[in-house]
């Protein structure tokens, strides 16, 4: 018995295994981010623009209101961490298509990861470490709820 | 006998004819450093193909006029082009179906090397297309020397991928194939679908594999215009996508 060699190919050749498919998971992030952002975009556009008093409730204490309680914390947490990098990753993947030279690539993709990288960390700072009533805070400057404290 | 003399008698009415204008995208590398566009005007009838158009003005007014053709009925997928700015079969598109008051601009596909007028080298393609092992990968020959049993239903599952004339259209007309000569292009994945999902082949696993590369199924992005470019219906968007979640599940 003998079989037809494999004709010759620069892919079919043996390759060595490379770590982690970025691709492939890059794929399935966009596609599983995708469906949940959905959920989370259009929830966080109904209740901050159409439930009760619609758009006209938004305020300072409206938004410290919803940052108080553990639902819409983790709820904004979610949104911001998925739709920077769900972002993110569709500028890099324009990138890679369109930026044929290396140095410009190089910058390109740079700058996408530095932006996202601060981006995230100033959005989960102000999440996690947001308060209203600042202790020693001039009175003036905390809205009025403050003083009922 | 007067039955004949009669039908006889009636004379056909001509076929009416009209004046078309075709735009052709010409390059010749001898003379020319960049491609230039030349028109021509040609009489035609509702019934003729761009094919048709294209032979008379090689025959009758230009004969450097250079494209491919080979068995002119949509089969051999030797004369894809780009026409009114969509990859088709020159053989297969009719005059009646495009707008001829209006100039009908003719050029080659894009994304492979332009060798002369209408003509491409088809290399690169050709080499994505060997590289997905296109071919029946078997482990040895079945017991008793008998052939491989399919059903009608396995046969099914990938019978619409058989049907590639491996023209070229859905591949040039992919705007990753464009910018990235590296990416197998649909046509590739279309013949690796046709293999993986049939149920006597073993190679699946192979292919998956090779698909699976920074440049494999992952590029698709999904615009849909090599289901559009398809001469022979072929739904390759949807086949590449069953690719990916192959290549997902780790079996086809």
């Amino acid at each position: 018995m003998s079989l037809i060699e494999a004709p010759r190919s620069k892919v079919a050749s043996p390759r060595k295994k490379r770590g982690i498919n970025w691709e492939k998971w890059g794929w399935i992030y966009m596609r599983f981010s995708g469906i949940v952002l959905v959920v989370l975009i259009f929830g966080h556009l109904f209740v901050n623009l159409f439930a009760g008093r619609g758009v006209k409730a938004i305020d300072f204490a409206f938004v410290a209101g919803k940052l108080s309680d553990p639902f819409w914390f983790w709820w904004d947490l979610a949104m911001l961490w998925l739709a920077l990098i769900h972002g993110a990753n569709g500028m890099r993947t324009i990138v890679n298509d369109y930026a044929n030279r290396r140095v410009i690539r190089r910058i390109l993709l740079g700058s996408i990861a530095a932006s996202t990288i601060v981006l995230l960390t100033l959005g989960t700072l102000v999440i996690t470490t947001f308060d209203p009533c600042p202790a020693g805070a001039h009175p003036a400057d905390v809205p009025s709820f403050c003083k009922e404290r | 006998m007067s039955t004949a003399v009669t039908s006889a008698a009636k004379v056909p009415e001509p076929i009416a004819t009209f004046t078309a204008t075709f735009i052709i995208r010409r390059f010749d590398p001898e003379v020319d450093e960049e491609p230039r566009w030349q028109d021509f005007d040609v009489e035609m009838r509702a019934t003729d193909r761009i094919l048709d158009a294209l032979h008379k003005i090689k025959w009758e007014q230009d004969g450097s006029l250079t494209f491919r053709r080979s068995c002119a009925h949509g089969v051999c997928g030797s004369d894809a082009m780009r026409i009114n700015g969509k990859n088709r079969l020159a053989c297969k598109t009719l005059i009646k179906d495009l707008d001829i008051s209006k100039p009908i601009y003719v050029e080659a596909i894009k994304g492979l090397p332009l060798e002369k007028d209408l003509i491409v080298d088809m290399e690169p393609f050709f080499d994505s297309f060997r590289s997905v092992n296109p071919f029946l990968m078997v482990a040895g020959p079945t017991k008793d020397g008998k052939e491989r049993v399919q059903s009608p239903v396995e046969r099914a599952r990938f019978d619409d991928t058989t049907k590639c004339i491996l023209c070229a259209a859905c591949t040039s007309s992919c705007p990753v194939f464009w910018t990235d000569g590296q990416y197998f292009g649909p046509a590739a994945i279309v013949n690796a679908h046709r293999f993986i999902f049939d149920s006597r082949d073993e190679g699946a696993k192979v292919r998956l594999d090779i698909l699976n590369d920074k440049e494999g199924v992952w590029r698709c992005r999904t615009t849909f215009n090599c289901t559009d470019a398809c001469p022979r219906g072929i739904q390759v968007t949807q086949a590449i996508a069953e690719v990916k979640m192959a290549i997902l599940r780790g079996k086809p």
